[in-house]
């Protein structure tokens, strides 16, 4: 556990105009001001209240992967306009604006690395970039990211974080829940580990997919998880939501998450899940290399 | 119900027409004289703008057909098509689901199992079925429905009719989401063929928690999309009223469907929609199950499942530098 009391910072991967320097942000549940850069050294949870703000993709890499070990995958994966779509602005230019705002090509960065010295294929999802919903590119990596385990016989790690399908590319994001969801029935046969965690929000097409079907299932605190948007809902039901409704609690309550894990301990039980889980593979491993 | 009871607003010179004609007739019959001529123009003109009318329908009319209150559902489908249907309940666990129904029948001769989801004629029926919404429970009957039809090597014919799974409290409580996404997991691999069609709503998630086939069709007035065009409005346009502009831009119409490659095929409809005839809608329907089984039927069964999953494997469509 105080494998994450003092967490390192690096200037390379956090990116500075994220969060202004000398800047002073609320926590929105106990109101407490903190000191931005307090916040961003203590993985963006605020250290009284224990509020996780969202980690982008390359905090997270920095907070799970050892250190060195990451190598990116697919990264060169882009989005096109398969339908031409245009509402009040086009898709085209959404996808400029996002990949200007976060330097990022897409909304996943997938890639291979180790968790505590056991080698993982790994992916997650920036909420910055279009809410992280899943289009073509986003559906892909993921596959790719499922099949790299396969492939590899690494376990598969992946952090969620969405609004759900990406509406601009229509069917196409739809289809992209089956895509990921039926290579995890792949994975499965063979026997690796999927642990999926879920991280403030993911909901929608995303829920309803991949990220629902972990073998392990991890939630951060105080993460929105859930199928429908609250305001359908309630437009839907007519009454009032119950106050933690869909809430990681929620789900912890109402059996579907194996556990909810602080950040600051996240990388540790991982690790612990996957010496459990890949016991046996990684003392056969002589045994699995000759098949 | 009298197919002409109720009409949608682009029908509506079909409706002066039709008006127009009959004042004719009485007039000619009252009067005693012959207006043949006249009453042949009319019923010509009546052919013309029932052409002009449904042979270039807009993205959004197609979905009011879709949605139209006589379109034939599934059940109207199976009693016209499967012989001896024996409807199975409850997914084992928590309930019973009437959005979403299922049950072994045959299909001309061949024992199948069928899935359908199900909505209401009336207001009552329709309370009963949740307007087509299914529930969690439901898409667990559907999966427990489908591993039975697997260990008794019944081929699978699923019709998809619905808005949407449910979005109420008590579903986000069993576990909506992880429902369908575990169909969509297992559908991958279930060893009998999978035969499905869009016949009315194709609404998003839950359309697709039953639709992981090795062939999906559409009628050509049915929609799959993303979401409702209405809240696809609501959320890039922040304007309802732009609800035709969405369902424009989301291509969820069966010829933009085939073109992006997601269907196998599309039924055609009587001109008017399927409800104007369902007899023959019906028969179309039945002429693509029977033509699909036969070929499927012919597949080893890791052949099969390995065309199933290439077939989702390869959606999307994105560039990638070498």
């Amino acid at each position: 556990m105080n494998l994450f009391s003092k967490p390192t910072y690096s200037a390379d991967t956090i990116h500075k105009h994220d969060i202004p320097e000398g800047t002073w942000t609320k926590c929105p549940v106990s109101g407490e001001i903190v000191y931005s850069k307090t916040l961003e050294e203590n993985w963006m949870v605020v250290p009284k209240s224990g509020y996780h703000f969202p980690l982008n993709a390359h905090q997270r890499i920095q907070l799970m992967i050892d250190e060195g070990t990451f190598e990116e995958k697919d990264a060169t994966l882009t989005s096109v306009d398969p339908l031409t779509f245009k509402a009040l602005d086009t898709y085209v230019n959404k996808l400029q604006q996002n990949q200007a705002k976060t330097h990022l090509r897409d909304a996943v960065i997938s890639g291979i690395g180790k968790i505590q010295g056991q080698p993982v294929s790994f992916a997650v999802m920036d909420f910055r970039f279009l809410g992280a919903s899943m289009g073509s590119v986003v559906g892909e990596k993921i596959t790719r990211c499922i099949e790299r385990g396969m492939e590899l016989n690494y376990p598969v790690v992946i952090v969620s974080a969405s609004g759900g399908a990406r509406m601009y590319e229509g069917i196409l994001s739809l289809m992209q829940m089956a895509k990921t969801s039926a290579t995890l029935a792949y994975l499965r046969q063979q026997g690796l580990p999927f642990i999926s965690i879920l991280t403030n929000p993911t909901m929608a097409g995303v829920m309803a997919s991949f990220a629902s079907l972990g073998d392990l299932i991890i939630a951060e605190p105080g993460a929105l998880i859930g199928f429908a948007g609250q305001r359908v809902i309630k437009a839907t039901v007519k009454q009032d939501l119950p106050n933690d409704f869909q809430s990681a609690e929620f789900l912890l309550h109402h059996g579907l998450i194996d556990q909810i894990v602080p950040r600051l301990e996240l990388k540790q039980r991982v690790g612990t899940f996957l010496k459990l889980m890949m016991y046996k593979r990684n003392h056969t491993v002589n045994k699995v290399a000759s098949h | 119900m009298d197919s002409a009871s109720y009409t949608l607003d682009f029908e509506q010179p079909l409706v002066a027409l039709k008006a127009q004609l009959d004042q004719l007739k009485q007039l000619s019959e009252t009067s005693g004289t012959s207006m043949d001529a006249e009453l042949q123009a009319i019923e010509r003109k009546i052919e013309e703008t029932k052409k002009s009318i449904y042979t270039h329908l807009t993205p959004w009319q197609r979905v009011k057909l879709a949605r139209h209150p006589q379109r034939p559902y599934a059940l109207d489908y199976i009693q016209l098509l499967f012989n001896d249907f024996q409807e199975l309940h409850g997914d084992r666990h928590f309930g019973d689901d009437p959005a979403l129904i299922g049950g072994m029948g045959f299909f001309q001769k061949q024992p199948v199992m069928i899935l359908g989801q199900q909505k209401g004629r009336t207001l009552k029926e329709n309370i009963y079925r949740n307007f087509g919404c299914p529930n969690p429970e439901g898409y667990r009957k559907a999966l427990r429905l489908m591993q039975l039809a697997e260990r008794f090597s019944l081929p699978i014919v699923a019709f998809i009719d619905t808005p949407g799974a449910f979005p109420g409290i008590e579903a986000e409580e069993r576990q909506i989401a992880e429902a369908i996404a575990v169909n969509l997991r297992e559908m991958i691999q279930i060893k009998v063929p999978i035969v499905a069609v869009v016949i009315g709503e194709g609404g998003s998630g839950g359309a697709l928690g039953i639709g992981v086939a090795d062939r999906v069709f559409v009628l050509e007035n049915a929609y799959y999309s993303v979401i409702s065009p209405e809240g696809c409005a609501s959320i890039l346009w922040k304007d309802v009223t732009k609800t035709p502009e969405a369902a424009e831009a989301l291509k969820l119409s069966a010829s933009d469907l085939k073109r992006l490659g997601v269907i196998d095929g599309i039924i055609e409809e009587p001109l008017g929609g399927a409800h104007t005839d369902v007899q023959a809608c019906a028969q179309s329907i039945k002429a693509v199950i029977d033509h699909e089984l036969k070929a499927l039927k012919r597949l080893s069964t890791a052949t099969l499942l390995a065309q199933r999953f290439a077939k989702f494997r390869s959606m999307g469509v994105f560039k990638e530098q070498a």
